[in-house]
């Protein structure tokens, strides 16, 4: 099987090869990027691609890597002990398994997500290597050994908050996704909004690549955002010639609000129109 | 069989073990990739760079790899007759027409040339010599209208060199993300945890002797997490002399932000006075009053200087003495004012402490502190970490 842009995705051939690679050699890909740039996306797009489970472990600061294992519920045990439950006897009812265990019993080879893992602690990758590596962990409870029968396509996303350790980095394939330029962007759009008038669209990506262009801006939109905005135009009914005359007239763009998300990036950017106006 | 491309990776500053050489060959021998020099650059920056980063290394070393042979070519002529049909046919009547009116076609390669007996070596970007990305009329991927065009139309592999000519991850080389783990562990011993937010773990203690209180049956009890409880004020001496050490300074700043959530920083010139700056611009809408920063801020913040303290004496002890503006009140009544706010302060100095003894305002400052300035080194952080962990 080869990934490659599909009717719900659109890839490069460079992620493209990233993902392809990753799957044969069984390695788990590490994807960075601009907010936005659909990393998240891709995860599913090559579960529906390979017909296949998606499995996704969403990080939080307080996820600990354990918890992909497995968890101990104890205090379960230890209520249905008061409660004389038959169940109590065995400790196997009361280990949950976490995303990991589930992805490495799967029966048809399943993606795994790991999204955002920057998001964690410094250590959480770390307590990760082996597992990842081998794709096998023991369970001290029951002292049983949990092997992967296949190794799951491991996808890790990572929004550059925190640094990884060089030891985790070693482990994984990384892509770096850049943004798509405007031909790239046309396709994406269409497959999100077929049928978009051309004409608009134009219009649009014309305002929203002079948007990315300003300096100093805070967060700069990405290609959700240009989706999102995109579809408020349609559903608002803008015209062409009104995004034209903003964009000339010197004023903010009709429905800024979904591609601007800072008070203080749209007050830069009316200052900034106003001067350009002031200047012609 | 690609050692000598490896190492030249790792010579260009990209940490490449030796298991990720052997990733790419795994790879190789799957034949992901066949025959296409393209796709065997983005297969080995997928094997071998772990991060954005350090793409424009890698970029470079691909350059000197597979360009080595091209560079020598450029140092020795190139005859007319391999120039000159490749370049007429690319030519239409309109642009034959505009040639003749800036002296013909003889004159731009006479002018060609002489820019190529000029040029020392391989270019690129720029607007004069001869190389690729630029606007002088000669090279290739250039925007001169009239240009020259050398080598664009090659063939597939010739392309593929291109890739990593256009460099286009230049600009994420910065030093912003550094590796600072290590920074970052050593700032870790200043935690300190304090319970807050919902009750949402098990208090092991305090159920024991509730369950035992209630004769056996399980009474659960809970606490509050433990979070971070830490806060810290940063002063970071910017510009001037402190420009050498922008690079430690970064990874401190890029640390310290990972591990803090209670964390103010500020920009300053030399020596702290009246006015602090949010931005390290220090432009006049970012500009905050040192008194604002005293009244805001509970003894409970710790306080970091970072910053060379070479400077005039007079910058610290007399009023008029900034180098900037004029402040009516010395240097040193501001950073006495801050010392007595904050009790825990310390001051991190990126200068070799060996230095120090040779500039008179360090002594000064460092007395000021208490004898609490410390060396920008992990050695240094530690021990500035231990001065503040204690209460004085």
């Amino acid at each position: 099987m080869r990934f490659d842009s599909n009717a719900q995705y659109i890839v490069t051939a460079e992620l493209a090869l990233a993902v392809n690679a990753a799957v044969t050699l069984q390695k788990p890909l590490l994807i960075k990027g601009e907010p936005g740039t659909g990393k998240t996306e891709l995860a599913k797009a090559l579960a529906a691609a390979l017909d296949t489970d998606l499995l996704q472990w969403h990080i939080k600061s307080t996820t600990k890597a354990q918890q992909g294992l497995y968890e101990y519920d104890a205090v379960s045990r230890l209520r249905d002990s008061q409660l004389g439950d038959a169940r109590v006897h065995d400790i196997a009812n009361y280990i949950k398994p976490g995303k990991l265990w589930q992805a490495f019993t799967a029966v048809k080879r399943p993606v795994l997500l790991i999204d955002e893992i920057d998001k964690a602690d410094i250590e959480f990758p770390n307590d990760l290597l082996h597992e990842l590596d081998q794709m096998a962990f023991d369970v001290y409870e029951t002292g049983e050994t949990v092997r992967a029968v296949q190794r799951p396509v491991v996808i890790i996303t990572s929004n550059n908050e925190k640094e990884l350790p060089d030891a985790f980095l070693r482990r994984c394939f990384f892509h770096y996704i850049c943004f798509p330029d405007a031909e790239a962007l046309e396709r994406i759009v269409d497959v999100h909004l077929p049928g978009l008038s051309k004409i608009l669209l134009t219009e649009a990506l014309q305002s929203f690549f002079g948007l990315r262009e300003l300096p100093a801006l805070k967060k700069k939109p990405s290609t959700s955002e240009l989706i999102d905005w995109l579809r408020l135009l349609l559903a608002e009914q803008v015209t062409p010639e009104q995004l034209k005359q903003s964009r000339e007239t010197g004023g903010l763009m009709p429905l800024f609000g979904a591609l601007l998300k800072n008070e203080q990036d749209v007050a830069l950017v009316e200052k900034l129109l106003f001067m350009a106006k002031r200047a012609r | 069989m690609l050692s000598g491309f490896f190492l030249t990776v790792r010579r260009h500053g990209v940490k490449v073990s030796i298991t990720e050489y052997l990733d790419l060959l795994r790879a190789l021998q799957q034949q992901l990739v066949f025959a296409d020099l393209e796709q065997f650059y983005q297969l080995a920056r997928l094997c071998w760079v772990k991060n954005e980063t350090d793409y424009d290394k890698f970029d470079r070393a691909c350059g000197e790899y597979f360009d080595g042979v091209e560079q020598l070519d450029l140092l020795s002529a190139i005859p007319d007759d391999w120039l000159t049909p490749g370049f007429i046919r690319q030519l239409s009547d309109e642009d034959k027409a505009a040639l003749q009116s800036l002296g013909g076609l003889d004159a731009l390669l006479k002018a060609f040339r002489e820019r190529l007996e000029e040029q020392q070596g391989r270019h690129a970007g720029g607007n004069k010599w001869i190389g690729t990305g630029g606007s002088s009329p000669f090279g290739a991927y250039g925007f001169h209208p009239e240009g020259m065009r050398i080598g664009q139309q090659g063939s597939g592999a010739r392309r593929a060199v291109k890739v990593w000519d256009k460099r286009q991850f230049q600009s994420l080389s910065s030093d912003e993300v550094l590796n600072n783990r290590s920074l970052q562990l050593a700032l870790r011993q200043l935690r300190r945890f304090a319970r807050s937010g919902a009750q949402s773990e098990l208090d092991l203690n305090d159920t024991i002797s509730a369950t035992s209180k209630q004769g056996g049956l399980l009474d659960l009890r809970y606490q509050r997490e433990r979070h971070n409880a830490v806060k810290l004020l940063l002063l970071f001496d910017i510009g001037g002399s402190m420009d050498d050490y922008i690079h430690e300074c970064r990874q401190l700043f890029s640390a310290v932000r990972a591990e803090f959530k209670h964390l103010e920083f500020f920009y300053f010139h030399n020596c702290v006075y009246e006015t602090l700056w949010r931005d390290e611009k220090r432009r006049p809408q970012d500009a905050v009053a040192t008194t604002q920063l005293l009244h805001t801020y509970g003894h409970d913040y710790k306080l970091i200087f970072v910053g060379d303290a070479t400077m005039g004496p007079y910058e610290i002890s007399y009023p008029g003495g900034s180098v900037e503006h004029y402040n009516s009140e010395a240097g040193e009544v501001w950073l006495q004012r801050l010392l007595a706010q904050f009790p825990q302060t310390v001051w991190l100095n990126p200068q070799p402490e060996s230095w120090w003894a040779h500039y008179a305002s360090i002594a000064q400052i460092n007395k000021l502190c208490h004898g609490r300035m410390f060396g920008l080194t992990l050695d240094g952080l530690a021990s500035a970490i231990n001065q503040l962990k204690h209460k004085n």
